[in-house]
């Protein structure tokens, strides 16, 4: 049952990005950001959390986890070390999956070249 | 003399050439997907691979570029020495794929840019020269490419944004035409030169919807002026309007009393089939100049055509006015073709 929650949650989120493109006009990048903040928003209400335990990976593998992590680095570090934490934490949580984008696209580009 | 001066300027925006201006020769290169096209027959030269044997998609289009000239040199039977002037664009910052390429060639350049109404921009002011006594022999030609034209206007394919079925598929190739003084080869009879109109379309991919009100403003100067209407010509093309712009336009000039029905088409709409996976057709400077000096031209010199008409667009859009929310002014230049050898 947790795999058809997730796989119908995971795909709602992706419907929200499509119809944020194609009725909304927004590009490619203000869609992004605009589910990474929506992430954000929704954590700072405290309801992500209670999402995730909801909707397992459907929730944590679209781009709205992002902003979920971005805000859980920050309000963590900010906790310990004031405000100067916010911006020593934000990519504290996320800093992995950035590092894995770096490298693995680096690797791509060696091995492949784009088609066109 | 002065009567000779004012057959020349019919009106503010068409030119009439008064000597015996011909388009002599003609070439294309192309890319894959053209060559799989229901033009291909009348491509001079076609890579099956987008790289067209070089390290980048800007020097693929540079490659394309001094195929279709080179091409053009031999079929005439002369050398870059014997070519006074080369009048080319394309759509590359700075239009280096025409500068490059022009250094290579040692002609003197005229470089211009009119987005994709290039093609006739340059064929209008090589007329005009040539007419004028200014170049003996001058060729106009340009060229684009899919690739380096999504990397500069849109996002690089390795990005994989999405596109709505109203975006275009720019055209890989590029084309040329040798303009001289009497030979074989249509004549170049007419030039409308077009005024920039801006209908406050903001979509870059949707370049049809923008542009037709730019070739309808056209068409009506060009029609009003010589006195002309669409049946006065056996074809009547538009560079890239494809299947979005291609029924507005239509739809425009038959409010204005002009019935196009019979007569006309849109290079967007005849360089692929609709198999071919291209969205709402063809675009790009190569879209109206691989038809014109590929499929058109052969047409008009085997007598199949007599008269045609082929107004060239451009969205004339930067990536930084699009994202600064600027709408897409447009233009388009028409050059009329008459008569085969």
């Amino acid at each position: 049952m947790e795999y058809v929650i997730a796989f119908i949650v995971g795909g709602l989120i992706c419907v929200i990005g499509q119809l944020l493109l194609d009725v909304g006009k927004l590009t490619p990048a203000h869609v992004m950001s605009t589910l990474v903040v929506a992430g954000v928003v929704l954590d700072f209400l405290g309801v992500y959390d209670k999402f995730i335990d909801f909707a397992g990976a459907g929730a944590t593998v679209p781009i709205t986890s992002f902003g979920h992590s971005l805000y859980h680095g920050a309000i963590g570090e900010a906790e310990q070390h004031g405000l100067i934490g916010v911006a020593t934490g934000i990519f504290e949580v996320t800093s992995a999956g950035i590092s894995a984008a770096i490298a693995f696209g680096f690797f791509a580009s060696l091995i492949f070249k784009p088609k066109g | 003399m002065a009567s000779q001066k004012q057959a020349s300027r019919i009106n503010r925006q068409t030119w009439h050439f008064t000597e015996d201006v011909r388009l002599q020769a003609s070439a294309v290169a192309v890319g894959p997907k053209e060559g799989e096209g229901p033009l291909a027959a009348y491509f001079d030269k076609i890579h099956d691979d987008m790289y067209a044997g070089q390290q980048t998609w800007e020097d693929a289009e540079r490659q394309l570029l001094e195929d279709a000239i080179t091409t053009l040199l031999q079929k005439a039977g002369i050398t870059g020495q014997d070519v006074d002037l080369i009048l080319a664009g394309d759509l590359l910052n700075q239009n280096i794929t025409t500068n490059f390429t022009a250094e290579k060639l040692a002609i003197p350049l005229l470089g211009m840019y009119g987005a994709c109404s290039t093609s006739m921009l340059t064929l209008a002011n090589a007329a005009a020269l040539v007419n004028a006594g200014y170049a003996n022999k001058a060729i106009a030609a340009c060229s684009s490419h899919n690739a380096t034209a999504e990397r500069q206007y849109r996002y690089p394919t390795e990005y994989g944004g999405q596109k709505p079925p109203s975006a275009q598929w720019t055209v890989t190739g590029a084309g040329a035409g040798l303009v001289g003084i009497g030979g074989k080869g249509p004549r170049i009879t007419y030039a409308t030169i077009g005024k920039v109109m801006d209908m406050g379309i903001k979509d870059p991919f949707d370049m049809g919807s923008a542009m037709a009100p730019a070739a309808v403003s056209t068409f009506l100067a060009h029609f009003q002026d010589t006195g002309r209407t669409p049946d006065s010509y056996d074809l009547i093309v538009t560079g890239d309007l494809a299947s979005v712009g291609y029924p507005i336009t239509k739809e425009l000039l038959l409010q204005e009393g002009y019935d196009m029905d019979q007569v006309y088409n849109d290079c967007g709409l005849m360089v692929y089939t609709p198999d071919q996976d291209v969205f709402a057709g063809g675009s790009g400077c190569a879209s109206s100049a691989v038809v014109t000096y590929g499929y058109i031209l052969d047409q008009l010199n085997r007598g199949l055509l007599k008269k045609v008409l082929v107004c060239a667009t451009g969205a004339l859009l930067s990536p930084v006015s699009y994202q600064q929310g600027n709408s897409i002014p447009c233009i388009a230049h028409a050059v009329a073709l008459e008569g085969g050898i």
